[in-house]
């Protein structure tokens, strides 16, 4: 055994591996690269997937391949959304949906938090509550509905505490999240400067879990929109919700599919809405 | 009294906890004390109990026995009495450079501008003109720990409290910063206990050197260190050096041996 052998042979390079495979029998392969097409190219493929489907749904439903009873067709659909937003109630549903999904997510989101922070103040207190958070946090709030309409009645507040309740809890157990995260290293400096507990929770707790609670805005726009819909479902005079339930009822499928179509587009602002919120709060925290 | 004249004195002070084994003494009674504008180090092997005297003297743990003396006052669980800087640099990510270095003062209630002001020229001075707007995470290792020396240092207080400062760097910046340290040290006029577990480091930069050992953590052996300011690198190779650090090396390295020789003759 030479001394090459054995180098050969501590590397792991058996000399029969490379005798059984010579490099020129394998396969010459190189690396897969995928060309991005241009952004007008993919906006044009967008649109010949809508229209081409509104297409088939109109052909399907005028051909009678599908029943138009139920699918309703883009053309009646297009008529009732003209009726809706002409003669029909569009605007105070609109209105009255969106008051209720906003304030429930202003209400929910700031007392959540200020709830998960508060358990900073003492660890007795926040052992002694946090089995209770846990319990909400499994209940489905939604079951609770009913119930929550027939305390606030069926006007706008009982939307607003189903949306409420819905966005509550998340934010408090992630507000709770920032203040477990916190570096105890980070308190014992600001005591060491001979900080109060008012002046820790101001310039240490409340920026540091910031991060956290920006972090849990857009899934609670979507969640107090939930809420909002549901409390509407369950007994309104007004909103989209009501609206799609009582088109339901009615078998105006047309009317749902309008009225689903406005709540899609309503989400989409609110959600870009707080989406800007949100790069704007990060840039003012920079964590 | 020892204590009377000297700008900080650890009196007698000793630590114990209540473990589900038992009681653990991490101090025994050690007492140190400190004249004004000294520069004084501790030595010893991790759980000397250094950083427990370093809490108990700025207030953030109560001795089970023993005083913190402060300019002649007893100041033992008092907080704000000393500058204290731990082992991170605990810059807060969400404040630019000057205003992680004024938060000491806006604490103790100075107006946001007059600490502002005050801070500005000093940061230009020791390093870090050019980066006070600039946010911690830009900066370099160095750089953080220079922040987090300037927030300790004015925060004004006559004593200051370093705990490995410098652990976390490399070779070539710890050098820098050493002597960047010493500079501000002649400046500024501080008493300072420093932390380390670097003996070389200790020696160059310290009047008085104290050695710790563990189980209880105690202080072994005071070596006062007489080589004349300022310091040349250079004085690392001199004669009284070496001796100091070969001391200081004996006995760090000598307490395990020697109780495991005791362990074996028993």
């Amino acid at each position: 055994m030479t001394v090459q052998d054995t180098i050969g042979a501590a590397l792991g390079l058996a000399s029969a591996k490379s005798e059984a495979a010579p490099a020129a029998a394998r396969p010459v392969r190189r690396l897969p690269v995928q060309r991005d097409w241009p952004t007008w190219a993919l906006l044009v493929a967008q649109a010949v997937i809508l229209v081409g489907g509104l297409s088939l749904w109109e052909i399907a439903a005028r051909a009678g391949w599908i029943d138009a009873f139920f699918w309703s067709q883009p053309s009646a659909i297009a008529n009732t959304m003209a009726i809706f937003f002409t003669t029909g109630d569009a605007w105070t549903d609109i209105s009255f949906t969106f008051r209720s999904t906003i304030l429930g997510f202003l209400l929910g989101t700031t007392a959540g938090s200020l709830l998960g922070l508060s358990f900073w103040w003492s660890r007795n207190y926040a052992a002694i509550v946090q089995p209770y958070i846990i319990c909400l946090e499994s209940i489905p709030k939604l079951a609770l509905a009913p119930l929550i309409v027939l305390v606030f009645g069926i006007g706008l507040p009982s939307k607003i505490a189903v949306a409420t309740a819905l966005t509550l809890v998340v934010s408090t157990l992630t507000a709770y999240a920032g203040v477990k995260a916190l570096d105890p290293d980070g308190e014992k400096l600001f005591y060491s400067l001979g900080a109060t507990r008012l002046q820790v929770f101001r310039k240490l707790v409340v920026p540091f879990c910031l991060p956290w609670i920006i972090s849990v805005l857009r899934v609670n726009i979507g969640l107090a929109l939930t809420g909002a819909i549901v409390g509407e479902f369950i007994a309104s005079q007004h909103g989209l919700g009501r609206a799609i339930l009582y088109a339901g009822q009615t078998y105006d499928i047309a009317l749902v599919w309008v009225a689903v179509l406005v709540l899609s587009t309503l989400a989409v602002i609110m959600y870009a809405a707080v989406s800007w919120l949100e790069s704007v709060l990060r840039k003012g925290v920079r964590q | 009294m020892p204590c009377s004249a000297p700008k900080l004195c650890v009196d007698d002070v000793s630590m114990t906890f209540k473990t589900p084994g038992g009681v653990f003494h991490a101090l025994a009674p050690v007492t140190l004390a400190i004249p004004q504008g000294r520069f004084v180090s501790l030595i010893g092997p991790s759980g000397c109990g250094k950083s427990t005297i370093f809490n108990i003297i700025a207030g953030l743990l109560e001795p089970t026995g023993g005083r913190v003396i402060i300019d002649g006052l007893d100041s033992t669980g008092t907080i704000g009495r000393v500058g204290y800087m731990l082992q991170k640099d605990l810059l807060l990510p969400w404040r630019s450079v000057l205003d992680n270095v004024i938060l000491g003062m806006e604490i103790q209630g100075v107006p946001l501008k007059a600490a502002r002001e005050r801070a500005l020229p000093l940061l230009h001075r020791y390093g870090l003109g050019g980066f006070e707007y600039l946010y911690p995470n830009a900066l370099s290792g160095g750089m953080r720990q220079r922040a987090a020396l300037l927030r300790t240092l004015l925060f004004d207080t006559d004593v200051i409290l370093l705990d490995e400062p410098f652990g976390a760097l490399d070779a070539q910046t710890k050098l820098a910063m050493q002597e960047w340290l010493m500079q501000l040290w002649s400046d500024f006029g501080k008493t300072v206990l420093f932390v380390t577990h670097d003996v070389e480091e200790a020696i160059y930069l310290s009047d008085e050197v104290h050695v710790m050992g563990t189980r209880p953590g105690r202080i072994i052996e005071t070596i006062a260190v007489a080589l004349p300011r300022p310091r040349a690198r250079m004085s690392a190779l001199s004669q009284e050096f070496l001796a100091i650090k070969e001391r200081c090396l004996a006995l760090l390295t000598v307490s395990p041996a020697a109780s495991e020789t005791m362990n074996r003759a028993a």
